[in-house]
């Protein structure tokens, strides 16, 4: 379901244009506006609805498959954690869900120099980072034998 | 010099560059940042990392978790699954390894903000089945970005990488990459002590079931363009099991995810009469793979079988019972948010076609095959083992490396080690990025060189069929079709359509043999003689030049393994018509594949497969 852009709301700022993980989304060099230049590698992910600050892109599903007349829109709110979905059918039934999105502020995650600097000795075993705490078991990190690794078939 | 000799070089040093930052690309620039606190950490993304990879769009489910703190799993029970559901071929020994670390992983995500559902009664993760754990993952892939932006020394948004370097001096060890900005059109040398790949497997090397507008629908992301292969290879890495494409069961059209509704709607299905119809076809299929059949859960491949098989009997379409579940509204709620939080456009054909899963049974379909690494299949690099016990013929080096030096892997790369997901996939990263930092602190000050020649040339290469396009677009009044050019698009449609008819596509039921093979690699060979002649009107058309670039060297590769391998291993992903069994006595190993830059040969062999012995 390729995306397009409605004239009347897009104001040209590219944030669509940004986030589109198959660069498809660019600025229209005559209207200076957003517009999908590649609708056959769109893969409806929605980055770019949830992405646009003036609410200018929408769906219209592939016309080899999808008949006219439906709609799902998408509200998606990062300062609230959540994100709102409306399904309208093409008989006009509707649909409504929402979700949570993230339990935490943006920004707050603590990125790996925040923590201690690991041993020397630590970089020559096989436990990862916040290892073997972070897996909330007792005995440590798991292992094999190399003994318990043999040519067969099982 | 050409026309483009004229652009900007821009030279980026760094200690360990990351190739592609979706989830193994994030994890890897996560961890090497933890141990490596003093070095340049580089990741390099085609896209943005807010967004990109195969969790761009969401999850909602993370589909490999042990759940060890509760005693639900341990890793060996998750190698006996994989093992299992790929027909007896994985490396255990990455599999293990993976599922040793992928709980602490997750409980970093839930740290981090990711929703997991809880079981209100134990209070446990929510489990969709043994392995998979329910979310809401709709930023799962904003809040795994956040985490590697505070990691990296830089992240490089909308630079497409094209090759690898190597070492001046040892033509078997990396150096860097190179690539191009999408956006400026600055050519980029990355050099680095070592490299980790973790971009993406393919969708789009055999043609899609929709067409025009829907080729985009495919069940893989269409910016998964087979880099995770094409730049190992083109430095001479061993690939594995390249042969083992998959094939999904999904929802009609949009291809839906049926997990959770196999596992948590108890949803089911039958044939276009109402029928239960596995077990029709469980004599045939013993007949091609023995007592494989028997085992549980049945393999993905097998199930596929027999749903083709009932298709091809005339009793299709088959479908979800999805009614009876419905009825529930939790699980109603569950079974639309499950496509909302990751296959939008399945909610889009359903409200198209009045599809309302609680009055009618959904059709499913296969889809066409991919080439990838995390799923239920494991094509990829060959990569050295855990240091701690794999077995000698597994292990070379430092984890997660590959044949080549300084040159490591993780997530869709990494061959052998099925059913990681995303998850997994982030776990690969890290343990690859923990070995790339004791391999470049272990290396001190013997790195790499980078040949200016060598660059330059790639520079010329990068940027030529946009020059060609200059030149021959003067040469017609106007449109699409030239004497002297075909576009990305062009190429990409005759890849799609080479692969589709001779390597195993949908239109030959996944069909091939021999005498198709060989042809299959003759028209192969001419479309890589015309690679030269694919030209790009933008900078948006490069990166379709080079993706497609990407996307024939990994179908050589396809086509190769499965020339080689005389078996039908996996029924159900694809079948060869003159070896129409599984036959373990010659076959119960892995393929092995190098390729000669330089003759532009492939070479083959064996490789034996080693199993937890209880």
């Amino acid at each position: 379901m390729p995306t397009f852009v409605y004239m009347s709301r897009c104001d040209g700022c590219g944030q669509c244009v940004d986030i589109c993980p198959s660069d498809i989304m660019h600025i229209d060099k005559t209207y200076r506006r957003a517009i999908n230049i590649e609708p056959n590698m769109c893969w409806e992910c929605y980055s770019c609805v949830k992405a646009c600050p003036q609410d200018a892109i929408d769906v219209r599903g592939y016309a080899d498959f999808a008949p006219l007349g439906h709609s799902v829109r998408v509200l998606r709110e990062p300062e609230k954690g959540t994100i709102s979905w409306k399904v309208k059918f093409r008989d006009g039934r509707e649909k409504n869900f929402e979700s949570p999105i993230r339990t935490t502020p943006w920004g707050t995650i603590k990125g790996p120099a925040e923590y201690s600097v690991p041993g020397a000795e630590d970089l020559n075993s096989q436990e990862l980072a916040h290892e073997p705490d972070a897996l909330n078991i007792e005995g440590g990190l798991p292992a094999l034998r190399p003994d318990q690794l043999k040519v067969g078939v099982i | 010099m050409g026309w483009f000799g004229g652009r900007k070089t821009i030279h980026v040093e760094s200690d360990i560059l990351v190739v592609g930052g979706g989830m193994a690309g994030c994890g890897a620039t996560y961890e090497s940042r933890y141990w490596g606190r003093d070095l340049k950490i580089v990741c390099v993304e085609k896209a943005n990392i807010e967004r990109s990879g195969a969790v761009a769009q969401g999850l909602y489910a993370i589909n490999c978790y042990m759940g060890m703190q509760w005693d639900e799993n341990q890793p060996e029970d998750h190698v006996r699954y994989a093992r299992n559901d790929l027909m007896g071929l994985v490396r255990e020994d990455l599999g293990y390894d993976i599922a040793r670390h992928v709980d602490s992983t997750v409980h970093k995500f839930e740290e981090w903000g990711l929703p997991i559902m809880k079981d209100p009664e134990t209070g446990r993760y929510l489990r969709e089945g043994s392995w998979q754990i329910m979310i809401h993952g709709e930023s799962y892939k904003p809040i795994v970005a956040e985490a590697a932006r505070k990691a990296a020394t830089k992240i490089y948004n909308r630079i497409m990488i094209t090759h690898l370097l190597t070492d001046k001096n040892n033509p078997n060890r990396t150096a860097g990459a190179v690539g191009f900005s999408v956006r400026t059109g600055d050519f980029y040398v990355f050099r680095a002590k070592a490299v980790i790949i973790g971009a993406g497997g393919a969708s789009h090397i055999f043609k899609p079931r929709s067409v025009g507008e829907g080729m985009g629908r495919t069940w893989y992301a269409p910016w998964s363009s087979g880099s995770a292969y094409a730049l190992p290879i083109q430095v001479g890495a061993k690939m594995t099991q390249m042969e083992n494409r998959i094939v999904l069961t999904r929802f009609k059209d949009g291809y839906g995810p049926v997990g959770a509704y196999f596992l948590h709607l108890k949803t089911y299905t039958e044939n276009a009469y109402g029928n239960e119809y596995e077990s029709t076809w469980y004599d045939d299929t013993k007949e091609l793979v023995g007592d494989y059949i028997d085992r549980h859960p049945v393999p993905t491949c097998l199930r596929n079988h027999a749903f083709l098989k009932e298709v091809a009997a005339g009793r299709g379409p088959i479908r979800m019972v999805t009614t009876e579940a419905f009825q529930d509204p939790h699980l109603e709620t569950v079974g639309w948010e499950n496509f909302l939080g990751m296959t939008i456009g399945q909610a889009v054909v359903w409200a198209s076609q009045n599809i309302d899963p609680k009055e009618t049974n959904p059709e499913l379909t296969t889809s066409e095959p991919y080439v990838m690494g995390s799923h239920a299949t494991c094509s990829g690099a060959w990569a050295s083992g855990p240091e701690d016990y794999a077995p000698s013929e597994y292990q070379w080096g430092y984890n997660r490396m590959m044949t080549v030096e300084g040159l490591f892997g993780a997530g869709d790369t990494i061959g052998g080690s099925a059913h990681k997901f995303s998850s997994g996939s982030y776990t690969e990263g890290r343990i690859a990025a923990k070995a790339a930092v004791r391999y470049v602190m272990d290396m001190g000050d013997n790195s790499p060189e980078v040949s200016e020649a060598e660059f330059e040339n790639l520079k010329q290469v990068v940027f030529q069929p946009m020059e060609l396009y200059e030149v021959g677009r003067n040469e017609i009044v106007g449109g699409t079709v030239s004497p002297s050019y075909i576009l990305p698009i062009h190429g990409l449609q005759r890849l799609e359509k080479i692969m589709d008819e001779y390597v195993g596509g949908t239109s030959t039921n996944y069909m091939t043999n021999e005498p198709l093979l060989l042809r299959g690699l003759e028209l192969l060979a001419m479309l890589k003689e015309d690679m030269p002649k694919v030209a790009a009107e933008d900078l948006h058309q490069l990166q379709r030049t080079w993706e497609l670039n990407h996307r024939l060297v990994t179908s050589e590769s396809v086509t190769h393994h499965t020339l080689f391998r005389q078996e039908t291993r996996w029924p159900g992903y694809y079948y060869r018509g003159d070896h129409m069994k599984l036959d373990d006595d010659d076959w119960h190993c892995f393929t092995l594949s190098q390729y000669d830059r330089e003759s532009d040969e492939w070479k083959m062999e064996k490789a034996p497969v080693y199993h937890i012995v209880d």
